[in-house]
């Protein structure tokens, strides 16, 4: 069963993190999820990445979050990931199986997936 | 839409954008199999003239484009098995905000399966992790109900409920219930 005194366990745990992360989440993933998004699938998606982030230890560094309509709903669902002194990057139509493959080559690897990036569906 | 789950997902993000302070998400199954959804909220409330075109999908509030999906996907999925969509809203000082009740015949061969309601409600308090939300979930078979302020107050004000930790305990609690 889970209990209310496991949320208490979890905030004793955060009390010493938080200072330390709020200068260090540098990277930002965003997930679009107005009606295009969502109807297309983004909700696995966005769970896929929280996941990914999570089971690699990266929460500190990487925060997901979500976002409306980006503009480009034909190409959803779309994530943005946003990383200081880089430029954006845009995926366009992901799964849940392809977030997985962005959370291993991009996010721990640090190597952009080019072929699910809206570069590549627009040649 | 393939799943009720995404619609709630859609229509509920409204009552976010609406500036709600706590958002009640409720679906209730009646022994003649008639399932009614109401997503309710305390935000700032649509004029009678909004709430007479918002379910007109070359309706919208959003700037990016000219059509507004969410409330017409929802009453086209409630109308196809039979029932109906119906909104309430006030502007109101004193008692403002909006409610969407839907009705669906669960019996109907066009109902479209709620689908996973849990990771509906976990996505809705990550996005939004300052508004409250009350679910409650009942039929034959479970009796669900969850209440964040509850579980803010065991986790203070230093822990945000977008934690992804916080995300896993909430999806867990909700899946023991059923």
């Amino acid at each position: 069963m889970k209990t209310l005194a496991e949320l208490a366990a979890i905030r004793e745990k955060m009390q010493n993190k938080v200072v330390i992360r709020e200068g260090s989440a540098s990277t930002r993933v965003v997930v679009g999820m107005a009606t295009c998004g969502i109807a297309a699938g983004a909700r696995p998606v966005l769970n896929a990445f929280v996941e990914g982030v999570v089971s690699a230890n990266l929460s500190d560094k990487i925060t997901v979050t979500q976002t409306g309509c980006i503009g480009i709903c034909q190409y959803e669902p779309v994530v943005e990931i946003y990383e200081e002194g880089k430029e954006k990057v845009t995926y366009v139509k992901l799964d849940a199986a392809k977030a997985a493959e962005i959370v291993e080559k991009h996010l721990k690897g640090g190597k952009v997936v080019e072929e699910y990036t809206i570069g590549a569906y627009n040649n | 839409m393939k799943e009720l789950s995404l619609n709630i997902l859609d229509v509920a993000k409204n009552s976010v954008s609406a500036g709600a302070n706590i958002i009640d998400i409720s679906l209730v199954v009646d022994e003649s199999g008639y399932l009614t959804l109401t997503i309710k909220d305390d935000g700032c409330g649509m004029s009678q003239q909004t709430v007479s075109n918002v379910t007109n999908p070359f309706y919208t509030t959003r700037t990016t484009r000219k059509v507004g999906m969410g409330l017409p996907l929802l009453k086209l999925a409630a109308e196809q098995t039979g029932g109906y969509l119906s909104l309430e809203s006030s502007q109101d000082m004193a008692d403002h905000g909006t409610m969407v009740k839907a009705v669906f015949n669960t019996n109907s061969i066009d109902f479209m399966p709620v689908g996973d309601i849990i990771s509906t409600i976990c996505v809705l308090i990550s996005g939004s992790p300052e508004i409250d939300f009350k679910f409650y979930d009942k039929s034959d078979t479970h009796c669900v109900s969850l209440d964040t302020r509850e579980l803010r107050a065991a986790l203070g004000n230093e822990v945000s409920l977008a934690e992804p930790e916080v995300g896993m305990w909430i999806s867990e609690y909700l899946r023991e219930q059923y």
